[in-house]
């Protein structure tokens, strides 16, 4: 099949703003849309930008907005669009450096300022630390994240408020709040009811919508806030 | 701009970062150089598992372990680093859950083990559960868990810098690393104490690979542009269940999970191959015995060209629940539902057995003496151990990254204590910068996408599951052409800003680089052994070949051969069969 696909461009080297620019390409409907960028990359146009690796969903490099959605390129069939005209931008609310590429350093910060790592003091056992199936389920959600960034740069607080630390972020503490070998959550709550904290999710659900690997997002956050209230109030 | 650590390590996938952390650990101030971001690298696709002989549901013991990863590497393994291995991997793997790695559990509440290919109790009886896991991702939780705990310890990374050049002191000591920064197309000087690459491997020289457009071997290049060899370079891992046609990895625990290949007519084939453990074979065998179905007319769907992965057999929970992300990547890709439907599967490309050579704390070696090249090291996909010699057994990968990241980690810290500092001429960087200037300046008009779809076809064609001496030594003069050409490649972006269109010419010249060395490598050697299978040689030969390849470049297109013999011990090489 035809299809147009309608990539919004910025190379500041270059240009003074950003600007759409279109390319009429053959497609299988089975193709991916990073198919579609490589296949500009390689045939037409060297300079167009973008970061990817894996190709099939798991390495978090290709979070982009396609047909006004924030998706992976790499995870999105031209079948699954429903149209012969694709549009690619960048992820909003991080910087753009160049076409498709932003600037992921303050989304790394928010997943940092949460403390994203097992706090436990005690020595460990000599063999591993004993955890039921039914602990370990608790926590399962928050395990699949590949740090994309599609849900945080979804979130309409995040693009307005400079400082929210942001979906992702949250659905990394949710993964160490709920681990049953966690002893962390008094710095970690500390962390996420800041100014810049939980308390600035406003429930849109676009972070839900948007995660390539169906997290239930939106559903973790409240967790957290849930559990921040029962253990502060 | 320049920049000095205790150790400096080179990629940030799970060897690298388990260096990292050891290194931190002992006392280092670390450096961390990668490409990408850490949580991007490759090792984060690795799904079924990691071995340990822990012992979780049923009786296992190292020796077990050890045994099967010699069998596997069908004796090219040193029994040595199969010995370290074997031990150190359960001490590994305990650390991970330390580290709150989230393994799936038991109703006990200990780690979960599943069965894998190869691995079998009691010296080749049965198979055995000796893969632990985190449902099919254990890869990405094991990477995910590495990166933080480098959040935790502060470790300084240098995202998105591809190196360009390694720095020798007149003595041969490596002390130095220069590195492109895309986001700014700026050349960082790097000095350090010690040097760990950990880099991955080269699957993209192949066209039908599971592994990510980035696995482009660019250390493994470098080093050998260098003059230092690289080890069994011939034996190259095709996985036997890629999804058809893109060669998305599914995973072998899909398999261990009870899962059964079938050919055309629905016959579980395997039990022909490998009467005993059947579809648990390992993967070299696996491989062939798909190949010599298709060839023999009985392949699957309208053009009889794959495989078919039953699973419909399984309970769906188990499906949903251990195996979630091969089912969606079987919708997503394939419209297929591994509940109701077999999986399309073909051989993939997966993992380079061979690397660069180190001793058994990870030293880089030169020559077939294990004289040490004094400050480098290297450890994972990069590097050969020789733990998985002509073979490598599913799961063993994931616990290689452990094992020998870890003793990259403690030997690397320990040696950059006797570091003193390098005055550096300034001139030390003009051949990185050249490389840079003479792609951005070049007008020769070949094309890096063409040369590369080139190699990866051919390569496909002449040097993949079976060789022979008239398809190899025909990949030998297209792979040399190829090179010819790529000295006249020219790219439309000119940029300093993320220019990754330069990035892909640097990769291109690394994949052409790597897969001379393979080809040469396996035209040499005129036997067939674990993954490197001849046509012409159809049998091993343990009288003459009983010994690693060591290829050395001396010029573009001529490569030298020197040999290291295998490190026996415990088990005698016998017949291999399953």
């Amino acid at each position: 099949m035809r299809v147009t696909l309608k990539v919004l461009r910025y190379n500041p080297e270059a240009d003074r703003a950003p600007h759409w620019e279109s390319y009429q390409l053959e497609a299988e409907p089975t193709d991916r849309v990073l198919d579609l960028l490589h296949n500009v990359k390689w045939d037409t146009d060297g300079t167009l930008t973008f970061r990817r690796s894996c190709g099939h969903g798991i390495c978090g490099s290709c979070a982009m907005m396609i047909n006004g959605v924030n998706r992976l390129a790499c995870k999105t069939l031209v079948q699954n669009l429903d149209t012969d005209t694709i549009t690619v931008e960048p992820i909003r609310g991080l910087p753009v450096e160049k076409d498709l590429v932003v600037d992921m350093a303050p989304f790394f910060q928010a997943f940092k300022a949460v403390k994203p790592y097992l706090i436990n003091d005690d020595p460990p056992p000599e063999r591993e630390r004993l955890q039921s199936p039914e602990e370990r389920a608790v926590f399962d959600e928050g395990t699949k994240c590949i740090l994309c960034a599609a849900c945080t740069t979804s979130c309409p607080v995040f693009w307005v408020n400079g400082t929210y630390i942001g979906p992702s972020a949250i659905v990394n503490a949710h993964r160490f709040i709920f681990d049953s070998r966690d002893k962390g959550n008094g710095e970690r709550f500390k962390a996420l009811s800041g100014g810049g904290g939980i308390w600035r999710c406003r429930t849109a659900y676009n972070c839900t919508e948007a995660c390539p690997r169906d997290i239930p997002v939106t559903e973790l956050i409240e967790e957290v806030k849930r559990a921040i209230m029962v253990n502060y109030v | 701009m320049a920049h000095i650590h205790d150790v400096l390590i080179v990629g940030a996938g799970g060897a690298g970062l388990t260096a990292a952390l050891f290194a931190a650990k002992n006392g280092a101030n670390v450096g961390v150089i990668t490409k990408l971001y850490p949580t991007r690298s490759h090792t984060g696709a690795a799904q079924g598992g990691v071995s340990a002989a822990l012992g979780n549901v049923e009786e296992d013991r190292w020796e077990w372990h050890m045994y099967d990863t010699v069998k596997g590497g069908d004796y090219l393994t040193d029994q040595d680093a199969a010995e370290v291995f074997a031990k150190e991997t359960i001490e590994g793997v305990i650390e991970l859950e330390h580290m709150g790695l989230p393994f799936d559990r038991l109703p006990s509440g200990k780690i979960a083990q599943r069965r894998f290919g190869g691995h079998t109790r009691n010296f080749g009886e049965a198979p055995v559960r000796r893969a632990a896991y985190a449902a099919d991702r254990t890869g990405h939780v094991i990477l995910h868990t590495l990166h933080q705990q480098a959040v935790k310890y502060g470790i300084a990374f240098y995202n998105e810098f591809y190196v360009l050049d390694l720095l020798f002191d007149d003595d041969g000591r490596a002390f130095g690393v220069l590195a492109y920064e895309l986001a700014t197309g700026e050349v960082h000087t790097f000095k350090a104490g010690a040097i760990v690459i950990a880099s991955g491997g080269y699957g993209r020289i192949f066209k039908t690979t599971a592994t990510a457009h980035t696995v482009t071997g660019d250390m493994q290049a470098l080093i050998y542009n260098k003059g230092l060899p690289l080890e069994d370079p011939e034996f190259f891992q095709f996985h036997p269940t890629g999804l058809f046609p893109l060669g998305i990895l599914i995973t072998e625990g899909a398999r261990g999970e009870g899962g059964i290949l079938r050919n055309a007519d629905g016959e579980r084939f395997m039990e022909r191959y490998a009467p005993t453990i059947k579809d648990l074979a390992p993967r070299d065998v696996v491989a062939r015995s798909m190949f010599i179905e298709i060839m023999e007319g009985r392949g699957c769907g309208p053009n009889k060209d794959h495989i078919c992965l039953d699973l419909t057999h399984l309970e769906p929970d188990v499906i949903e629940k251990r195996l979630p992300d091969i089912a969606e990547f079987a919708r997503t890709y394939a419209g297929v539902d591994p509940v109701k439907q077999p999986i399309p599967v073909l051989y993939t490309a997966h993992y380079s057995m061979g690397g660069i050579p180190t001793t058994l704390w990870t030293e880089v070696i030169k020559d077939e003496n294990n004289t040490v090249v004094p400050g480098l090291y290297a450890a994972g996909e990069s590097a050969c151990v020789s733990m998985h010699g002509a073979n490598r057994l599913g799961t063993n990968s994931l616990a290689e990254l452990i094992v020998f990241g870890r003793r990259a980690g403690i030997a690397s810290a320990k040696f950059a204590q006797t570091y003193k500092p390098h005055p550096l001429p300034p001139e030390a960087s003009d051949p990185a910068r050249e490389r840079v200037d003479k792609i951005l300046s070049s007008s020769g008009g070949e094309s890096v996408s063409k040369i590369r779809k080139e190699l990866q076809e051919s390569m496909m064609e002449n040097a993949s599951v079976y060789r022979n001496e008239e398809r190899l030594s025909k990949q030998v003069k297209i792979v040399r052409e190829l090179q010819e050409r790529y000295e006249h490649i020219s790219i439309q972006d000119k940029g300093k800003l993320f220019n990754t269109e330069l990035v892909e010419a640097f990769e291109l010249g690394s994949l052409l680089t790597v897969a001379e060395a393979l080809v040469h490598a396996a035209l040499n050697r005129t036997e067939s052994r674990g993954a490197h299978a001849r046509e012409d040689y159809p049998e091993r030969d343990d009288d003459n070949w009983l010994k690693h390849t060591l290829a050395y470049r001396e010029a573009p297109g001529k490569v030298r051969f020197a040999y290291k013999p295998v490190v026996l011990g415990r088990f005698e090489p016998k017949p291999r069969t399953y």
